[in-house]
């Protein structure tokens, strides 16, 4: 019998996701969101560098519902990623890989991204 | 590349239904994929009603009661129902795990039963693991040594020395860990794999081993070692509790420490 014709398991549909993974993934989504962001920021920049009227209109993109949206997107983007970057660092010096430790850490980490997204928006000037 | 979607044979389509006998009341539904090369069909999955007041309490002892009284035609591998063998490693109730040791009461709701994922499937719950044992016989699983063993007695090591292997020896390569990792579902042709790498540490820190510098150069490779991200899935669903990820971060750390 030919085994090329073998049908595949399933696998992202059926399998339960551990916090672990679900944290993993999302520290990649949030990465590839900063790197997007970088461009709008860079925009920002450039814009502020330029003239009146583009600096102007950046702004006001940014001032509106979607571009809030985007903005309070990316500082929990940028909170998480760092968090979790800082999590990924204690892994790499050889610590915390207990099923019990890599499990409160995914939670502790989650919520502190959420804490400081939050204080980002309430407590600025 | 990474391809999420299961290829056009591997879809599931709707199943069979198979109802208990009238006179049952305690009734427990079993889903489970099947799939049958000789049908040309796609896989699907079949649910079964059984009767728990004449059913043992694990899902191997369901499995063996619908392919005894229900469904001859089930296919799955068992043997010493005791989780030291590992043939009856399937995806329960979204977890890899042992069919033998895990107990039915543990699951909530329908008893969801799949094959190991991402593999190719043989038959039914039955997949196939040639690519799997492949990478573990790569990492050489066998003691070498530069010296002659002593004359009258063992290769003997301290307490210590072999407390250092007593987990990572413990593995039964059952490969729930490694069909439980993303990594290895996206890149198994070149990712060993989270159980051929607690095999492979097994050995590098073996007191008793002369080649951990061969075995190192083998794994400096941006996939076969480096493609663990640290996801967990193999240490959340170890049945034996060992620990791959642990594993793969010491052989990593030992990688580093060794240039210095």
């Amino acid at each position: 019998m030919s085994n090329n014709d073998r049908p595949l398991s399933p696998h992202l549909s059926i399998y339960r996701w551990p916090i672990t993974m679900t944290l993993s993934i999302l520290h990649r989504a949030t990465g590839l969101a900063l790197s997007v962001g970088l461009i709008v920021l860079v925009a920002w920049l450039f814009s502020a560098a330029s003239d009146d009227a583009s600096y102007s209109l950046i702004l006001a993109a940014l001032d509106s519902v979607p571009g809030r949206v985007c903005l309070i997107g990316w500082s929990f983007a940028f909170f998480f990623h760092l968090s979790n970057g800082i999590r990924h660092l204690v892994w790499d010096a050889g610590f915390g890989f207990e099923k019990h430790q890599a499990n409160a850490s995914a939670w502790f980490v989650l919520v502190l991204a959420l804490i400081l997204t939050t204080a980002f928006w309430v407590l600025r000037p | 590349m990474a391809e999420f979607r299961l290829p056009k044979n591997s879809r599931i389509t709707r199943g069979k239904h198979f109802p208990a006998d009238s006179g049952a009341s305690n009734i427990r539904k079993f889903a489970v994929y099947r799939y049958d090369p000789a049908s040309g069909e796609n896989p699907r999955v079949d649910t079964y009603d059984v009767d728990m007041d004449t059913c043992g309490p694990m899902v191997l002892d369901a499995l063996i009661k619908i392919k005894n009284e229900i469904d001859p035609t089930l296919t799955f591998r068992r043997s010493c129902r005791e989780g030291i063998c590992g043939s009856c490693a399937m995806n329960i109730d979204g977890g890899n795990t042992l069919a033998c040791t895990r107990a039915n009461d543990e699951v909530e709701g329908d008893v969801k039963i799949y094959p190991l994922p991402h593999m190719p499937v043989v038959k039914d719950l039955v997949t196939d693991l040639t690519n799997f044992y492949a990478q573990y016989a790569s990492i050489k699983p066998w003691l070498q040594s530069r010296t002659p063993p002593p004359p009258d007695q063992e290769r003997l090591q301290s307490k210590a020395d072999q407390e250092l292997i007593n987990e990572p020896a413990a593995c039964i390569l059952c490969a729930c860990c490694s069909t439980s990792c993303p990594s290895y579902w996206w890149n198994s042709d070149r990712y060993l794999g989270p159980a051929a790498l607690l095999a492979s540490y097994r050995w590098l820190v073996d007191s008793r081993d002369d080649a951990t510098g061969e075995r190192l150069d083998e794994l400096e490779d941006p996939f076969r070692l480096y493609r663990c991200h640290t996801i967990m899935n193999c240490t959340q669903t170890c049945p034996k509790g060992l620990n791959p990820a642990k594993a793969i971060a010491e052989t990593k750390k030992m990688m580093v420490e060794r240039k210095f």
